[in-house]
């Protein structure tokens, strides 16, 4: 097994699938000749050529619709959109044609595409060069939007999202890049998609989350082990579909919930976490179950972002929370 | 003259030049009436957004700026441009084009205190017709657009300018500006800074279009072709179009040919995607010497005042940098605050998580 930070085992994903499956492609702006404004796709363009792995014009609508037109002539795209926040030049051809296509077309075609894009915040970036808009894309039917926590699930995720028949939207977050390194078979293997991992067990209660906050929650239940009490973490991985019954599961154990997401806290993730949570374990809560999130503002400018992000401590609160109530 | 059918506009379009890489007036028709004082004031700005240009990189590198685009080498297409307009004429920027704000009346520590991440860097002084610089590529586009609508609708003599780079030429906001523009007769000018790369992408690899001038033809614009590192090409250019947009003759597209001589952004390694020997070629035509040149021709300027802007304009961004860095910080209750005139409940709640 090699060592690998998350950007590097996205890369060895595409690269074993680019091998195994010639109608894998990879585009978007800047991705060719020097990998990315994050360097992701680094190297691929010279291993396996310009017709495969190319720059196009800064237009992302037309990246979509490019991404459509290719799944429908059975190419397996993989099409970056450089960052979240412009998704929504795009959001037509992602949420509305591609996510529609199966359906529209009564089964006849398929939208086999991977949308790749970093996301979320905590790096001091450009305004609108952070934001988290899993929500937005959650809501939306025909497509799975899919967010890993390491590198592990990053590469054995985008497996599964490019083998997919049906679009999906993977989200990379920004924090996490070069975050840390972990063990990373080499080699094809896949993270089943629509399935959270419980990633630390306890008997307390349930902190379900996804992404960088994954981490943070970790923080906050290492913390809370030294005063006794014992905090389960559910990491959802893909956050559309939500895999409730890993959930009800825990929340059966624990009897109390919170939810931490680093987007804004209304009518998200989390707010559909909950509304399960309630149509299928509601006799089984102690405590109302609680949200950790951003506040209901603009993602906010650099200077203000980590007390803006959800801290361990915010985390640490919730759950004293619950466990009081 | 009635075209063949089938056949693709390729004709190149010349650019307009009046100035010569050696300082030469070659193209007396075209050379802007200014006055010694203002062509003084020209050089001036050009010496002053250079070295704070030159700062502004250190600072970052330092930590005290956040995201910073550099602008050396198009100091033409930026103060010449903005030198052409009026001060009711409204400015809608690009995130590089910083330099028109401040020219225009932004207070420079402002622009540095966006940069830094600060709301109240966009808090620009009334009187000042410019926007905050736009990070969606294309969508300055149609803002402008709507701007020149208003004056059209206003019967105010003014105009609007936008400015996107070769690659924001592609995004289909720029088509439908254009578009629109174009049938409602808008006074707006779409000033294109071609610097030949859209971070790394080259121009070649952007469009197959000869130019972006030639872009202006499918919405029925005119839309010519200037050469971005000579400043009187720029300001005839967009004086002329100003004086036709005022009249009521509608917009223009400006393709202004550059370079920037550095990377796309402090995070960008430009020797991974272009080569020192065209680096090289560009600074040949470096927009400051061609016009100190001239002017030192002229008898208008010296080595000495370069030495002395230089110094002068180290000391405004010292102590504009020191400004910023002591405005009050920004809250997440204050940001709360700022979405809605009157704070909803559900998020007066909010605040007590940061209190
Ligand atoms: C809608 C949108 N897509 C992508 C980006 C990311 N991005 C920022 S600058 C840039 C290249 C712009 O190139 P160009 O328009 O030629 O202007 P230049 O930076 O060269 O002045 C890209 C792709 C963005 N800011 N907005």
């Amino acid at each position: 097994m090699a060592q690998m930070n998350m950007k590097e085992a996205i890369r060895d994903a595409m690269r074993v699938e680019l091998s195994r499956d010639p109608n894998v492609m990879i585009f978007g702006e800047d991705v060719g000749n020097v990998g990315g404004v994050f360097r992701v796709t680094e190297g691929l363009q010279k291993e396996f050529g310009e017709e495969r792995i190319f720059d196009t014009p800064l237009a992302e609508s037309a990246i979509g619709g490019l991404a459509f037109g290719l799944g429908v002539q059975g190419f397996r795209p993989i099409a970056e959109i450089q960052f979240v926040g412009f998704i929504f030049e795009a959001l037509d051809q992602i949420v509305i044609q591609a996510a529609r296509l199966r359906y529209r077309s009564g089964g006849k075609y398929n939208a086999p595409i991977v949308f790749r894009t970093p996301f979320g915040g905590g790096v001091k970036a450009a305004e609108l060069h952070t934001d988290s808009l899993e929500g937005l894309i959650a809501q939306s039917p025909g497509i799975k939007v899919v967010i890993p926590s390491n590198p592990y699930d990053a590469k054995g995720l985008l497996i599964a999202s490019i083998r997919d028949n049906d679009p999906v939207f993977f989200m990379e977050h920004l924090n996490l890049y070069h975050a840390f390194r972990a063990e990373v078979p080499e080699g094809e293997y896949t993270v089943e998609l629509g399935k959270a991992n419980v990633v630390r067990e306890g008997s307390d209660v349930s902190i379900i989350t996804y992404g960088l906050m994954v981490h943070t929650a970790t923080k906050a239940a290492e913390q809370l082990e030294k005063e006794g009490i014992k905090a389960e973490i559910i990491d959802l991985r893909t956050v559309s579909p939500i895999d409730i019954d890993t959930i009800v599961a825990s929340v059966k154990k624990t009897n109390r919930a919170i939810v931490v997401q680093e987007a804004q806290k209304s009518s998200g993730v989390a707010a559909e976490v909950i509304a399960q949570i309630n149509e299928k374990a509601i006799l089984h809560l102690e405590a109302p179950v609680l949200r950790v999130a951003g506040p209901d503002t603009v993602y906010p400018f650099a200077q203000i972002e980590d007390t803006w992000i959800p801290t361990p401590a915010r985390v640490i609160t919730a759950v004293k929370q619950v466990l009081e109530f | 003259m009635t075209r063949v059918p089938y056949e693709v506009y390729t004709e190149d379009v010349e650019a307009l030049s009046v100035l010569s890489p050696d300082g030469e007036v070659i193209n007396k028709d075209k050379l802007p009436d200014l006055t010694d004082d203002q062509l003084k004031e020209i050089m001036y700005r050009m010496v002053f957004t250079r070295t704070w240009d030159d700062r502004a990189v250190n600072l970052g590198r330092q930590g005290r700026l956040g995201f910073y685009a550099p602008v050396s080498g198009q100091e033409a297409t930026m103060i010449g441009s903005e030198f052409a307009l009026e001060k009711e004429d409204f400015i809608c920027p690009g995130y590089r084009d910083i330099p028109q704000l401040v020219w225009h009346g932004l207070p420079l520590y402002q622009a540095f205190l966006y940069s830094r991440g600060h709301q109240h860097g966009g808090q620009i002084p009334d009187g000042v017709n410019v926007l905050m610089p736009q990070i969606i590529i294309g969508a300055q586009i149609l803002h402008a657009t709507g701007i020149a609508m208003g004056f059209q609708l206003k019967k105010q003599k003014n105009v609007a300018i936008t400015y996107t780079g070769d690659g924001g030429s592609s995004e289909g906001d720029f088509y439908e500006g254009l578009n629109f523009a174009g049938r409602f007769k808008l006074p707006v000018i779409f000033f294109v800074q071609n610097n030949g790369y859209a971070i790394t992408t080259p121009f070649a690899k952007q469009t197959a279009s000869k130019s972006i001038a030639h872009k202006a033809v499918a919405v029925g614009i005119p839309g010519i072709k200037v050469d971005g590192m000579d400043i009187f090409a720029v300001i005839t250019a967009v004086r002329e179009a100003a004086e036709r947009a005022r009249n009521g003759e509608g917009a223009t597209l400006i393709e202004a040919v550059t370079y920037r001589f550095r990377p796309h952004s402090l995070s960008d390694d430009a020797s991974k995607y272009r080569s020192k020997d065209e680096e090289g070629q560009w600074s040949e035509k470096d927009p400051i010497n061609r016009l100190a040149k001239y002017l030192e021709k002229k008898g208008l300027w010296t080595e000495e005042d370069t030495l002395r802007v230089r110094e002068e304009a180290k000391a405004t961004v010292n102590e504009q940098i020191k400004k910023a860095e002591q405005t009050e910080k920004m809250t997440v209750s204050g940001l709360i605050d700022s979405m809605f005139e009157v704070t909803p409940k559900h998020l007066e709640e909010q605040k007590a998580d940061f209190e």
